[in-house]
């Protein structure tokens, strides 16, 4: 016997049945075709200028810093964020259709190089395919236009997003998905993110920086 | 991982007298339990997600082979490997295989407890291979050779200054010839350290909090980023994780993921949680190119249709842990296997045996905060008090444990000869005096008084004789 009939077997004879069948098996066939929510939690439900100011308020309780900004903004915003915090003015950023769309040559001692992280990068800047209004989470899908390196190896992690991405929980972000890449269908990595890493192992006291970026800073684009 | 559970005893007897320890254990009440009790006031919808994630688990598990299979079907679709282990022993096997395929020399390993539960370090490394541990908690137990003392702070036994000393020992080679006393300096050296790790790392292996069948998933929850680097940069993913961690949909992991931030650190949301589909795809320009699921077995699906079958419903938070008097007193490495406090004493009998840890459920107080902070409500007295069933059905309790027992039962069903015994028992320990409500000796009953104080019987008599009174007042 196959260890894979041994332990589906296995599972059945616990169960006292055979393969699952009858109206069980519809039970759960509709499951996964029409997934059920939980509980719905209220405190981001709530008009989509509330949902972006209670993201920002859990960002900054989760210690990323955020500015919001107008799409033209944007490149002068982050140039200025990298001189406030005394950062090289160089960076890697995602090659991404929504980023190429800000006026980066406005920028002139600004460097970017498009593409993945390397070892060296201090700094990074991408999208996101959406914001967590509930925990001041971002939700980031890997893809040709966003290298999930990006997210994790630089010091410094910049995230550019827009107003209308801000969902309010995990279940509008999973229907997004679903409408984006398809039922069933995910992109290789979905990093959803909240504040710079950290770690409470030593001592149980929280210390920013462990493995992945130090600092992290929402810029927030009105429409 | 060999068990030390039969020395439970002695374990505990040193850890009670470890003042390090003692230091690092005091501060897990005002650490972990005080942020999950305030994580858990900010959220009104609480206690319906824990019901709500309670039933998620159980309806999974009545149709575990269901979602198992599904899970499966949506890997393979994505060019993604599933491979099924019955014991330990086809895990590491298969594992080793996976890592001498690609010529692998070290993996990067992110905290994984069913690796810890297979022996996976100790196997490979006998075949040369080198894991490297980059969760910061098991990094630093790892350059210890010690097990993890918390199923999720491995390290939470030490203190910085014990850090900073092995720290020092084992970077000096590498040029860190400075003792460092701040944590941040401590946390800053080890992803130096590590960085390069995740660079050279041939294979990343980390384990899951949930398997999403759904879409085919693995999910990881860390604060770090370190399993995130771990599956990024190497070129094969390898996803080591036990049949219960599979979860139907989406939707559910939505709601197991709030509780169980919440539950284990008191965060609203961890920093980092990830969902992991496949290898990468065409155009990714990073990704590893080969995505492995082992699904492990080990024992639980002999749990599923038992009355035992709620362990299985554990999300591995550690909040029961947290909030136990007992891993309070002694720490996790007392209980001397993998997991540890009230889920580790009803799993370990489980996954290694009564007869070797057959003490875990007995080191108990049956205070009930472990249910009570259980985020899938798993009833840990109820199943604690289960294996002592099993124990003493077994004879594997002590002797004298047996004969009291035997004893009592005895007197306990003639109840004219238990009032009689009881009152008579009464009037003889008023004799010794009952001043202070306790006894700090009494003849015959040193077993107790040695470590704890006797209760003195209440003015009144016996509560037999009491109840009588009060029947006879309330309907003369």
């Amino acid at each position: 016997m196959s260890a894979r009939a041994q332990i589906l077997d296995g599972i059945r004879r616990s169960l006292h049945r055979g393969e699952l069948g009858g109206a069980a098996r519809q039970a759960a066939e509709q499951r996964l075709a029409a997934p059920p929510r939980g509980p719905s939690v209220a405190r981001a439900q709530l008009p989509q200028p509330e949902k972006v100011a209670l993201f920002c308020q859990w960002a900054e309780a989760n210690n990323a810093t955020v500015a919001r900004v107008a799409a033209a903004e944007v490149p002068g915003e982050i140039t200025g964020y990298l001189a406030r915090n005394n950062l090289p003015a160089q960076a890697a950023m995602a090659p991404s259709p929504q980023l190429d769309g800000y006026d980066w040559a406005s920028q002139k001692m600004l460097s970017l190089r498009r593409g993945r992280a390397e070892a060296t990068d201090q700094v990074s800047i991408t999208g996101a395919f959406a914001g967590i209004a509930e925990t001041g989470t971002l939700v980031l899908t890997s893809g040709p236009d966003h290298p999930v390196s990006l997210n994790l190896l630089p010091d410094t992690h910049v995230v550019v997003l827009r107003e209308a991405d801000i969902v309010a929980g995990y279940e509008e972000t999973w229907q997004r998905l679903r409408a984006r890449y398809g039922k069933d269908v995910l992109p290789r990595t979905v990093n959803t993110i909240t504040g710079p890493s950290r770690t409470g192992d030593i001592e149980q006291t929280i210390e920013l920086g462990a493995h992945g970026p130090r600092r992290m800073h929402i810029v927030v684009v009105r429409e | 991982m060999q068990s030390t559970a039969r020395a439970f005893k002695q374990n505990a007897h040193e850890a009670l007298h470890d003042p390090n320890l003692q230091d690092s254990l005091a501060k897990l009440k005002v650490g972990f339990s005080e942020r999950r009790r305030q994580a858990a006031e900010r959220l009104p919808e609480f206690e319906a997600l824990r019901d709500r994630a309670r039933d998620i688990k159980n309806h999974t598990l009545e149709n575990l082979d269901f979602y198992l299979e599904e899970f499966e079907r949506k890997v393979l679709a994505l060019g993604g490997h599933v491979h099924w282990a019955p014991t330990a022993e086809d895990a590491r096997r298969i594992i080793a295989d996976l890592c001498k395929s690609v010529g692998a020399r070290t993996i990067a390993k992110s905290k994984s407890m069913v690796s810890e539960e297979i022996g996976l370090n100790d196997h490979l490394e006998a075949l040369g291979i080198a894991p490297i541990e980059t969760d910061l908690g098991e990094y630093i137990i790892q350059l210890r050779h010690e097990p993890p003392s918390h199923i999720i702070a491995p390290a939470v036994h030490l203190t910085k200054d014990q850090v900073a000393d092995t720290f020092l020992e084992h970077h000096r080679e590498l040029g860190f010839t400075r003792r460092l006393t701040e944590r941040n300096d401590l946390v800053a050296e080890a992803r130096q350290v590590l960085r390069q790790k995740f660079l050279d790392a041939d294979v990343g292996l980390n384990g899951a909090n949930f398997l999403v069948a759904e879409t085919g998933s693995s999910m990881l929850v860390t604060n770090e980023g370190n399993a995130d680097l771990s599956n990024t940069l190497p070129r094969m993913q390898i996803v080591l994780a036990s049949i219960e961690k599979v979860i139907p949909t989406l939707e559910d992991a939505a709601v197991l993921l709030r509780v169980l931030a919440r539950s284990a650190t008191g965060q609203e949301s961890s920093a980092y949680t990830t969902l992991n589909t496949g290898p990468k795809r065409a155009g990714d320009l990073d990704g590893p190119e080969q995505y492995h699921v082992v699904i492990l077995d080990n024992g639980r699906s002999s749990v599923l249709g038992t009355r035992m079958q709620d362990m299985l419903r554990c999300i591995r938070c550690g909040a029961c842990m947290n909030h136990c008097p007992v891993y309070g007193a002694i720490g996790g490495h007392a209980y001397g296997w993998v997991y540890p406090g009230p889920i580790g004493a009803v799993l370990t009998p489980q996954l290694i045996g009564v007869e070797e840890a057959g003490n875990l459920p007995n080191a108990s107080t049956f205070c009930g905060h472990c249910e009570s902070v259980c985020p899938v409500r798993i009833p840990l007295p109820r199943l604690m008090r289960h294996w002592r069933e099993r124990e003493f059905e077994r004879h594997l309790t002590p002797r004298a444990a047996r004969q009291g027992l035997a004893l009592w039962s005895f007197v306990a069903r003639r109840p004219k000869l238990y009032r009689r015994l009881s009152g008579f028992a009464n009037k003889l320990l008023a004799l010794f005096g009952r001043a202070e409500g306790r006894y700090r000796s009494l003849p015959l009953a040193s077993g107790w008084t040695r470590f704890r104080d006797f209760p003195a019987p209440q003015p009144g008599g016996t509560f037999h004789a009491q109840w009588a009174r009060q029947h006879s007042r309330v309907r003369p």
